[in-house]
């Protein structure tokens, strides 16, 4: 009875979380992403062309607030050297209450500053949105799978992107674009993507969908910038505690084995 | 000490015995450690220890986020993300302690089942019963406020929907809930009084804990077999028992070291899955998300708390002799409070002298209906309201207190108990036969 109570109870932990997936009938297409599974870790050229992607599109309206430059240079990051993170942050102007006699004034951001926020009071900052728009993925949303195939937030934010369908219509002054991802059907955010948006470096092709999945992996990303770390270190801990448990088992065994001797009578 | 009757420490060395005279803090430590324990204790014995230890996990943890984390609505937010990208292994402690939050509620629910199956409340452990509700609602009042110190859209919204129960109460509810949230709504006055309530309850869970372990030490552990350990003699009890260190120690450290290692997976490969999306999000007041969802340990009450709506009989009935004092609203907290209200009640409800499940053969079918039961308004609780899932609900919540204040009290007339083993020790030899029948080999690492 004890093993099927805790066995329900693991189902039970999986049901809940289901609620959170069930909300908003959108179709979220399942992009393979370097990222997922308990091994998988940021690919670091795909990240230089999300950051590509974000820096000439997404940038015009959306912010990156809790982003500090000096982490595009973080090794299980983008990992672009010194040098040109200190170039990338000098595009930007930051506002320094320091500077001008205590009256504050712009000057070019340093390395240490942040991705300013979004420039329209509409558009949602994207540091969080991989992990806010995340859980949707398992059979029948329950979210068991996300071990294997990563947390959904990549994948909604690629399959936006991808998702619209050329319709709009206008409802109470706005435009609205049809979009097969977007819960509700209807999104406010005009496509942002038509292909060969952008020249990559690398030579990759520009396409809608490979834009897509590369600023899909970058803003996961900067939601989740320790998942390497996060990955090691549970590894390394269950590695650690499954020995523990071992050498515990046996020292178990022993000290009982006196106590728990199944053959009666023994010559002692 | 009353209790079982064995060994005390007794101070060997002239500088023990000196101290020993002054404070036993030493003997205190021994007796304690060395209580004679049952030795038929099973596996649903283990997660007093898994508690103590995620107790201390979540405090040790929580010292060290509080370091980092501001408690200002402008403020509470990107602190947190400070503590993700910005401090050393900060990641790893928020990951730790809001799913260790998790993990105490997981430990906590087996072990109270254990506790209902079992038998554990009955007399003489009332006393430990009462003091275990009331650490378990301390623990739901601070993991309640802990989730609202992120400042994220469902600790926001979760906040007014739990604190606005309070202002379900006629007459003194609105200035209740003025109080609680120290201001007309949940704002930068809510949070600052979370925080430090946050900080303070797992204190008073500590010392809570001390006196529960110091109940349960008094009348000795409840067993599978419900039958206590003779305290004739010394001899007698011997044969019942063993020594806490190191029998049970290693055996629920073996067993804690498996379940954190579940847990450290949890962490490292996928942290967010117990939580929600939506606080991910930065609490905003003018935007509702569409469904506002307690977390997954609240959702058994907060079912029951949505299954009382106002076109029920019995809320209908409630609202007219009371001449609408206690309208749908209220009578839905009422039943939410009443729900572990009548669970505490439980020793007095319990009419059946057999403590444990086992040789109660009707027992046993109530209470797995009554453990499926709590999953089935786990589900509910997180459903929408509408249909079915209401009448769910609702049959759910009725089978809750139905369990407590029908079932419980009239099986102890009606049961026809099995024959129960007279010893633990003729019930532990069944299993298992002792290398010399008990005694003389118990080790004893004191000597």
């Amino acid at each position: 009875m004890i093993r099927t109570l805790t066995l329900s109870f693991a189902i039970a932990l999986g049901l809940s979380g289901a609620a959170a997936a069930a909300e908003g009938e959108s179709k979220v297409i399942d992009y393979d992403f370097s990222f997922e599974g308990p091994f998988g870790t940021y690919d670091q050229f795909q990240l230089q062309r999300g950051l590509q992607v974000f820096t000439e599109i997404c940038s015009a309206c959306h912010g990156l607030k809790y982003v500090a430059f000096r982490t595009l240079g973080a090794e299980d990051g983008p990992g672009l050297p010194e040098e040109q993170v200190r170039a990338f942050a000098a595009n930007y102007e930051v506002f320094d209450e320091t500077l001008f006699d205590g009256e504050g004034d712009f000057r070019p951001a340093k390395p240490t500053d942040h991705f300013p926020e979004s420039s329209l009071s509409n558009a949602p900052d994207l540091s969080l949105m991989a992990k806010a728009r995340a859980g949707f993925h398992g059979p029948y949303g329950l979210g068991i799978n996300q071990f294997i195939r990563g947390m959904g937030g990549a994948e909604y934010t690629a399959s936006l992107l991808t998702g619209y369908t050329g319709n709009d219509k206008e409802e109470a002054g706005a435009i609205l674009y049809e979009n097969t991802a977007f819960p509700g059907g209807w999104i406010a955010m005009p496509p942002p993507l038509y292909g060969d948006d952008v020249v990559y470096a690398d030579g990759t092709e520009a396409t809608v969908e490979q834009a897509s999945k590369d600023v899909a992996a970058f803003m996961m990303w900067t939601a989740e910038p320790k998942l390497a770390a996060r990955k090691q270190a549970g590894f390394a801990g269950t590695l650690m505690l499954t020995l523990l448990a071992v050498l515990l088992y046996l020292t178990n065994k022993r000290i009982w084995a006196p106590h728990k001797r199944k053959v009666k009578h023994p010559a002692e | 000490m009353a209790g079982i009757p064995h060994d005390h420490y007794e101070p060997k060395t002239g500088g023990e015995r000196w101290l020993h005279k002054r404070l036993p803090v030493i003997g205190l430590l021994y007796d304690t450690i060395m209580i004679p324990t049952p030795k038929n204790l099973n596996w649903m014995w283990i997660w007093g220890i898994v508690l103590t230890f995620t107790l201390v996990l979540q405090i040790v943890t929580g010292i060290v986020l509080v370091m980092h984390y501001i408690p200002s609505t402008d403020a509470a937010f990107a602190s947190v993300e400070h503590i993700m990208r910005d401090v050393n292994g900060g990641f790893m402690l928020r990951y730790l302690h809001s799913n260790g939050a998790s993990l105490f509620f997981v430990a906590v629910y087996l072990h109270i089942f254990r506790n209902l199956y079992y038998g554990s409340y009955k007399e003489p452990r009332e006393v430990t019963w009462i003091i275990g509700i009331l650490m378990y609602l301390l623990m739901m009042g601070t993991a309640f406020m802990g989730y609202v110190l992120p400042w994220g859209q469902m600790s926001f919204w979760g906040a007014t929907v739990i604190t606005g129960l309070f202002g379900a109460i006629p007459f003194i509810g609105e200035p209740v809930q003025t109080w609680l949230l120290g201001g007309p709504a949940v704002g930068e006055y809510t949070l600052t009084r979370f925080f430090s309530l946050h900080y303070l309850m797992p204190m008073i869970l500590a010392g809570l804990t001390i006196v529960h372990i110091w109940a349960f030490h008094t009348t000795g552990n409840n067993n599978p077999t419900g039958v206590e350990v003779r305290r004739t003699s010394k001899e007698d009890a011997q044969k019942d028992t063993l020594p806490f260190w190191p029998y049970f120690v290693i055996k629920d450290l073996f067993a804690l070291a498996i379940i954190l290692a579940v847990f450290f997976a949890i962490v490292g490969f996928m942290p967010n899955y117990l939580g929600h999306p939506d606080n991910y999000i930065e609490a905003n007041p003018l935007v509702t998300p569409a469904h506002i969802v307690p977390e997954w340990y609240f959702l058994p009450f907060y079912a029951i708390l949505r299954a009382f709506t106002a076109e029920v009989w019995v809320v209908q009935a409630a609202s007219f002799i009371t001449g609408g004092i206690i309208d749908a609203k209220f009578f839905g907290v009422l039943a939410m409070f009443g729900a572990i209200a009548v669970m505490a009640l439980a020793p007095w409800l319990d009419t059946s002298s057999i403590r444990s499940g086992r040789y109660r053969p009707m027992f046993k079918w109530w209470f797995a209906l009554f453990v499926v039961n709590f999953f089935v308004l786990m589900w509910a609780g997180a459903m929408p309201a509408e249909e079915p899932y209401a009448t769910i609900s609702l049959i759910a919540s009725a089978y809750w207190f139905a369990y407590f204040l029908v079932i419980l009290p009239l099986l102890g007339v009606f049961e026809k108990p099995l024959p129960r083993p007279a010893t633990i020790e003729e019930d532990y030899a069944k299993h298992y036969s002792s290398a010399t029948g008990g005694t003389s080999t118990v080790v004893n690492p004191a000597e």
